[in-house]
């Protein structure tokens, strides 16, 4: 420690952080592997990126992180909220703020000099991915337990439809993941604070 | 169990669904996919390449034990599942089974003897006729499978519930296990059995059940997956000692509630 630079993200996000990416890899590999025992699109995902071997080991990966994703999730938000942070580090949010932020960054000329502030394009997508993450969790209590959640079930428009929000969450998900992961190949330094903290 | 090498089938939906349940049947493929993607996945989570696979198998399968307990708990008596209209059936309803249609079991109806043991008070022997003979109802109501499709049926037959008071089943007991002519097993909790759609199934869609859905006799269940709904049953039996079932054992989920 030679300067006691501030901490840009406390130790819980971080754990919260990264637990969350491991529940999310087992999830969406066991998830396409589960797809693959009855596809409803053209396609199936190469067994090569799925996880469990067959449909009962995919399925038991599945049911297990399930519990991380949601326990995890459940105190990320709630610690989100009680600190303040989620305020804080995501508001105030316009669309106006999102559509310049986005046009500078694909100019190349947004500023990653104070990584202690998210841009609104950062917030945007932030805030998207928690409330995908939110509906995948809804729509997985749909497929584990129909019966058991009428109302939740009608919400969804039932089982069939349930499967398909599912399956397109999934993909939001995957795609947030892509550019996540394209950003901090861009700003490097960005994955050493979600480290270190700073 | 298995008995023969994938073939190619036309490319449909259902011919896609059956060509990937004989691919999983094979077990030195299974096995080896099993072991070598959980251990990808293993040293891709945690960066570390030496991990004891059967201790994760094992973590696996208490998670699932705990899956069970917690589906036990949620599981409310009273809750039905929905019913839907003769118009939404799902024609023709899908086979399913661990073997494919060439393998579908032809059981005499005459010589058909429905067994009944463990904690019941009344142990004969059921004939097809007798079990005709109950009381019956009918439900249309959606097969959830656990490969992820389902399927509205129409099921016709005498409600569990009455069939085990009509046997003095001891219904304090934990599980009620199955065996079928199929050779297949597998066994319920108590409180599943008891539920008012839980259904001693004789017939479908008004005609006597086809040997492809389990003539004589299968238990249907719309608050579980269709690997839970056994066919041919040959025996009941009421006990306390867990009897598994032939997915359950290789590990699909006991509980398989939905």
């Amino acid at each position: 420690m030679t300067e006691a630079s501030p901490s840009i993200h406390p130790a819980w996000l971080r754990a919260a952080h990264w637990l969350n990416a491991a529940a999310v890899v087992i999830l969406a590999m066991s998830g396409w592997r589960i797809y693959n025992a009855a596809p409803f699109f053209d396609f199936k995902f190469a067994k090569a990126i799925t996880l469990g071997g067959w449909l009962g080991g995919a399925i038991q990966w599945h049911f297990a992180a399930m519990w991380l994703l949601a326990a995890n999730g459940l105190v990320y938000l709630i610690l989100n909220l009680a600190t303040g942070r989620l305020r804080a580090k995501f508001l105030p949010l316009t669309p106006r703020a999102v559509v310049a932020d986005l046009v500078a960054a694909l100019r190349g000329r947004l500023s990653h000099a104070d990584l202690s502030r998210y841009n609104a394009a950062q917030r945007a997508a932030y805030l998207f991915v928690m409330l995908d993450a939110v509906l995948l969790v809804l729509s997985g209590v749909v497929l584990w337990k129909s019966v058991q959640f009428p109302i939740l079930r009608e919400l969804l428009c039932g089982y069939e439809t349930a499967r398909r929000i599912h399956f397109f969450a999934m993909s939001a998900l995957g795609t947030f993941v892509v550019v996540h992961l394209a950003m901090v190949a861009l700003v490097p330094r960005s994955f050493l604070t979600m480290i270190r903290g700073r | 169990m298995i008995k023969k090498t994938p073939r190619l089938t036309a490319i449909d939906g259902d011919a896609a669904v059956k060509e990937a349940l004989r691919r999983i049947k094979e077990p030195s493929r299974r096995a080896f996919l099993q072991r070598s993607l959980t251990l990808g996945g293993l040293s891709l989570l945690t960066g570390c390449a030496i991990v004891d696979e059967d201790s994760v198998e094992t973590a696996l399968m208490r998670v699932s034990r705990f899956n069970d307990r917690v589906q036990g708990w949620l599981f409310d008596p009273q809750l039905l599942a929905p019913t839907y209209p003769e118009s939404m059936i799902t024609r023709p309803f899908p086979f399913n089974a661990y073997y494919g249609e060439d393998e579908i079991r032809r059981i005499e109806a005459d010589s058909y003897r429905l067994e009944v043991t463990g904690m019941v008070a009344d142990k004969h022997a059921w004939t097809l006729a007798e079990l005709q003979a109950l009381p019956q109802t009918d439900q249309i109501t959606r097969h959830i499978c656990v490969e992820g499709w389902s399927a509205i049926g129409k099921w016709g037959g005498v409600p569990f519930s009455s069939f085990l008071a009509r046997i003095g089943a001891d219904t304090s007991a934990k599980y009620v296990g199955f065996k079928c002519a199929d050779d297949y097993y597998t066994s319920i909790d108590m409180p599943t059995a008891l539920h008012a759609q839980t259904l001693l199934t004789l017939s479908y869609d008004g005609q006597p059940l086809p040997p492809e859905y389990g003539f004589p006799m299968k238990l249907r269940m719309p608050t579980k997956l269709g690997y839970k709904n056994p066919k041919h049953i040959q025996a009941i039996f009421v006990t306390n000692t867990y009897p598994g079932g032939y997915w359950e054992d290789q590990g699909y989920n006991w509980f398989g509630g939905s």
